[in-house]
């Protein structure tokens, strides 16, 4: 049962209410990076590591600090302080230890605080009251689905580079048309799960 | 237009609203404009509430840039945001609850958009009170008046209403109120966009 309630986020966060298609957060970074594929894997997985881990801080601050002291209103502030510190920590310490890693992927470590998702997730989370474990298997479906998408974004937009495009809808606009028929194609996974 | 002093305020306001449209020209804070804009009044509203904490922000800014120590800037920024961010959401959760069931999310994710948090750091944390409030103002109207453009015609041909009344009685194209219909309508206004300057002789601006 439980394992099942998981496995239902999990589906729902990444496929039904993909964050980029369905919840549109996250569109800066989705369509600033999603022009190569290597680019797009990297910015996934540093991404998804980061927002499981940034959310699992989130709740037990919200829950065993925030929620006693009754401050649960200052949630904004609180959240979008934990996720900058823990991504300026994670980027410092990555540069110590591993400097391979942080050539690699240190460069998106910037841009992720400026990504909406991340903050969206606790918010999210602390909003529909999740337990510890629901709130990490959501944060890490929403992260698999934004991957998703970037994924198929980077391999449409590889080609569209090539494509012959009317001139004022070179680069963006045309970025959004086909955003537009990748989400439509999502609404059909909307009937798969009934919550 | 120039004042006593030689600041343009009627050239701030102009360039936010056209050159350095946050949505159509800059392409950052998107996410509002699609989430948001099925409905001419939900779009209205969430460019209000940025059009307030633009200036809100771009006038505290001012106000304290000479005690900002350069080093610890950019926390105090999002300090500053995310406080009038928070303002912003419970006078909206008292005032309007219908409109903040749907949009709430999204009001507090103001926090998160690099435009205001760039025009703190580019205009404000450098400029007094007076040149940040019109920079404010005319960020803002920009941002409202692209949410403006998008919601109407969204609204107008996926449902055939205006601010909730019925103006067209035909059968709606019901695919620009699904999240499909906002990328679409904001990819065709932004190409709309780039070819009227394009005829107008300026250079178009490849965002690639």
């Amino acid at each position: 049962m439980e394992f099942a309630k998981l496995f239902e986020i999990i589906i729902a966060s990444s496929l039904i209410n993909n964050f980029v298609f369905t919840r549109f957060l996250g569109l800066c970074i989705f369509f600033g990076v999603s022009r190569k594929m290597e680019t797009a894997i990297g910015m996934s997985i540093t991404f998804t590591s980061v927002m499981m881990i940034s959310t699992a801080l989130s709740w037990i601050i919200f829950h065993f600090i925030m929620v006693p002291l009754e401050i649960t209103f200052l949630k904004i502030i609180i959240f979008i302080g934990i996720v900058a510190g823990f991504v300026q920590a994670s980027d410092t310490i990555m540069r110590k230890i591993s400097p391979g890693l942080y050539y690699k992927l240190g460069i998106y470590l910037a841009l992720i605080s400026t990504n909406c998702i991340i903050l969206a997730v606790p918010l999210i989370s602390a909003g529909e009251h999740y337990s510890f474990i629901e709130s990490i298997a959501f944060a890490f479906g929403s992260g698999i689905g934004f991957a998703l998408a970037m994924i198929i974004m980077a391999s449409i937009r590889e080609k569209l580079e090539l494509a012959n495009i009317p001139a004022p809808f070179k680069g963006t606009p045309i970025a959004f048309i086909v955003t537009g028929l990748i989400a439509l194609a999502f609404t059909g996974f909307s009937g798969l799960i009934k919550i | 237009m120039a004042q006593k002093d030689t600041v343009d305020y009627f050239g701030l306001i102009k360039n936010g609203i056209f050159k350095e449209n946050t949505i159509f020209k800059l392409a950052l804070s998107l996410c509002p404009s699609i989430a948001v804009t099925n409905n001419l009044r939900n779009g209205v509203l969430m460019g209000t509430a940025v059009l307030f904490v633009q200036v809100m922000v771009n006038i505290t800014i001012s106000l304290m840039r000479s005690f900002i120590h350069p080093r610890i800037r950019l926390p105090i920024f999002m300090l500053v945001i995310s406080g009038w961010v928070t303002v912003t959401d419970m006078t909206m959760a008292a005032f309007a609850p219908e409109a903040y069931k749907q949009m709430g999310l999204y009001i507090q994710l103001i926090v998160a958009f690099a435009s205001i948090l760039a025009r703190a750091e580019m205009f404000a944390s450098k400029n007094k009170i007076v040149p940040s409030l019109f920079d404010g103002i005319g960020m803002g109207l920009g941002f409202l008046g692209a949410l403006t453009i998008i919601s109407f015609f969204r609204e107008i041909l996926g449902k055939g209403s205006l601010w909730g009344f019925t103006i067209i009685q035909a059968k709606p194209l019901l695919i620009m109120v699904l999240p499909a219909g906002g990328f679409f309508a904001v990819g065709i206004l932004m190409g709309f966009f780039n070819w009227m300057g394009m005829r107008n002789g300026s250079k178009s601006r490849e965002t690639l």
